[in-house]
């Protein structure tokens, strides 16, 4: 029992993380800290990838000139037959990097739209726009 | 096929042979270059001209898989498991078609407006971003390789929050509507991302054809069942699957009025695409929590929101917003032709995403000209637009019609095949929600009827009520565009083959061997 909650140590980081960021993004009203959530959210993921790329004794993926570097296996894991190297999936890695950008760009928009609404708004608190957007929808109707 | 030989000879085999990379590629590098070309107009003949080449690539694409072939083109030569494939068969063929010839008409039809709700110096940015938009929902369509889905779903999707935003110009509300969209939609993406990398876990590949293989063997363990869930419930965000659509009505109505045309005929249709894709060849239909799903998850809450978000649509005084609800209800009609798990409803569910597509483009094509012409933004505003604006009224109203699947239009078709495919499976009450969805369709079309045909337009002070009322012109670009989906929706009544024939062909090799 404890070696499954300690083994699976970063599972238990990374389910905290997800669910603290789905938290912020539902339980404030205010719209940077839910970018914050947002960004705290996708933070777990990267860290998904990053824990899942992890080989059990495996060495960092770097080429070290040893004799012998290795055929690809089922599980994308480096495993040299004769030397018994094992490296750690370097693909999570870049699949992860591309994801950062994505997640970098999603919050520099977020961000500029922000800017946009507390000029149109004058106001970043969720429940303050919602009562201008019902007055504008109570005047036209 | 002249046009298609033409371009072919041109390239001396090359272009044909690089056809599904250019159709991606194309709009994505023009996208950059639009932004540069400063000057508003130029930036939009730029978009049509490459919208008009990326259709080109698009039909020789759909050329090629039109007898249930596919093709796997492998990314710079590199071999399927480690390298990028990207998969064309019947199926996404159809959706690349869809998505090019409505960015073509959109943008067509969309100059006039732009003109008028966009600042002149954002022009160039604003066509940059929808030829993005464009290439990212082509990505997803023809990407086989399943974290490329990912990051084409976030290209697309980027570049629509942002141009929501851009009908701020028009209405401040576009604003909240895009920020909402931008919370919902990266929940979306992150779930869908998480569920590739749980896949990823338990296969240890990410290409969508590998997954597919290895999964075949087992029923699957926990993971793969936690990254089947995390994978349909982000994609039902990004599909507005109820009850995950509120993002969608705000973002439709308050968007610049070019791009609530392209999205409501593309922007959900590709997601659905997508969850097609996951749902009948990645995973396998049979295996008993995909069942289980289809049962007691895709076909109840496709029920409710054929029928809940068609009471809303007819309570809605904003004529847009009144589209928007009722495209949530649609989507209930395709998730639930879906949820049959059979090849009957599954044609009958991309029958109605295809006829869908062409009358709802119309329906916001003709809302947003009515806008252009009289500033028109409600329902009770359409008052006597029969007599001021005829065409676009009779438009109006065809596209309508078919919207509430009144026989002699496309509508009709879809929504019979997908009655014939629910009593196959013997649902009687699918087809009562059917039907009392159609019967509130005629409330809300009815009414926008009413109000153009049945009530006299307002009369200027000045003028008598004897007075002929005044007809406004639209632009003839326009209205080529608005007519091109409205004759559409009636010529896919009487000939549905090439829509019927590709729905079919893509459902045989989904429930056949999972079409990859």
């Amino acid at each position: 029992m404890v070696d499954f909650i300690v083994g699976h140590f970063n599972y238990w980081v990374i389910i905290t993380l997800m669910m603290t960021g789905l938290y912020v993004i539902i339980s404030t009203g205010n719209l940077v800290k839910k970018l914050v959530g947002l960004g705290v959210f996708q933070t777990s993921v990267f860290q998904l990838y990053i824990t899942l790329s992890k080989v059990a004794g495996g060495r960092p993926p770097i080429f070290d000139k040893l004799p012998g570097y290795g055929t690809e296996t089922k599980y994308g894991a480096a495993v040299d037959p004769l030397l018994g190297v094992i490296y750690s999936n370097p693909l999570p890695h870049v699949l992860i990097l591309t994801a950062i950008v994505v997640g970098v760009s999603t919050l520099a928009v977020g961000l500029a739209l922000v800017v946009r609404i507390r000029e149109a708004y004058g106001s970043i608190e969720g429940d303050d726009i919602d009562e201008a957007e019902y007055k504008i929808e109570i005047a036209s109707s | 096929m002249n046009f298609i030989e033409m371009i072919t000879n041109a390239g001396g085999g090359h272009l044909l042979a690089n056809a599904p990379a250019l159709v991606v590629a194309i709009p994505l590098i023009a996208g950059a270059v639009a932004v540069v070309l400063g000057h508003g107009k130029l930036a939009w003949v730029w978009s049509v001209l490459i919208a008009l080449v990326t259709f080109g690539f698009s039909l020789i694409l759909l050329q090629s898989v039109l007898g249930g072939e596919t093709i796997t083109y492998a990314m710079g030569n590199w071999p399927a498991p480690l390298g990028i494939t990207y998969h064309i068969d019947a199926l996404n063929a159809l959706l690349i078609s869809l998505v090019s010839a409505m960015a073509l008409l959109a943008l067509l039809y969309g100059w006039p407006m732009v003109e008028r709700e966009i600042d002149p110096k954002k022009h160039a940015m604003f066509f940059g971003t929808f030829l993005l938009c464009v290439g990212g929902l082509i990505g997803v369509a023809i990407a086989g390789d399943a974290f490329n889905v990912f990051v084409f779903l976030e290209v697309s999707s980027i570049s629509t929050y942002v141009l929501v935003a851009m009908g701020a110009q028009k209405n401040r509300q576009a604003l909240t509507a895009s920020f909402n969209y931008l919370i919902l939609g990266t929940i979306g993406a992150t779930f869908f991302v998480i569920g590739v990398g749980l896949l990823y876990m338990a296969t240890g590949t990410l290409n969508m054809a590998d997954i597919s293989r290895i999964l075949a063997d087992s029923e699957g363990n926990r993971v793969v069942r936690a990254a089947f869930a995390f994978i349909v419930i982000g994609l039902g965000l990004k599909t507005a699957m109820f009850p995950l659509h509120t993002w969608l009505p705000n973002a439709y109505t308050f968007s610049p009025s070019m791009i609530g045309v392209f999205l409501a005929s593309t922007a959900t249709k590709v997601a659905f695409y997508i969850l097609i894709r996951f749902l009948f060849s990645v995973f396998h239909a049979g295996a008993s929590f995909e069942t289980a799903m289809f049962d007691f998850v895709l076909a109840p809450m496709a029920m409710v929101a054929m029928i809940v978000c068609s009471v809303q649509a007819s309570f809605q005084s904003d004529v847009r917003r009144l589209l928007a609800y009722s495209s949530v209800a649609q989507v209930g009609y395709m998730l639930l032709g879906l949820s049959l798990g059979t090849a009957a409803g599954l044609a009958a569910g991309l029958l109605h995403m295809f006829n869908h597509a062409l009358m709802k483009g119309a329906l916001f094509m003709a809302v947003g000209l009515a806008g252009l012409g009289l500033g028109i933004t409600r329902v009770n505003e359409l008052r006597g637009l029969g007599k001021t604006m005829p065409l676009v009224a009779a438009g109006l109203t065809v596209a309508g019609l078919s919207l509430i699947g009144v026989p002699l239009t496309a509508g009709f078709i879809s929504k019979y095949y997908l009655v014939i495919a629910v009593l196959e499976r013997g649902w009687w009450w699918a087809v009562v929600a059917i039907v009392v969805s159609s019967v509130l369709a005629i409330f809300y079309v009815g009414r926008m009827i009413e109000a153009m045909y049945l009530q006299n337009p307002p009369t200027p002070s000045a003028a008598h009520e004897s007075d002929p009322p005044i007809q406004v012109r639209s632009p003839v670009l326009s209205m080529a565009a608005l007519y091109v989906l409205v004759i559409g929706s009636v010529w896919f009544f009487f000939d549905p083959s090439l829509p019927k024939g590709l729905a079919d062909t893509a459902a045989g090799l989904l429930i056949g061997g999972g079409g990859l």
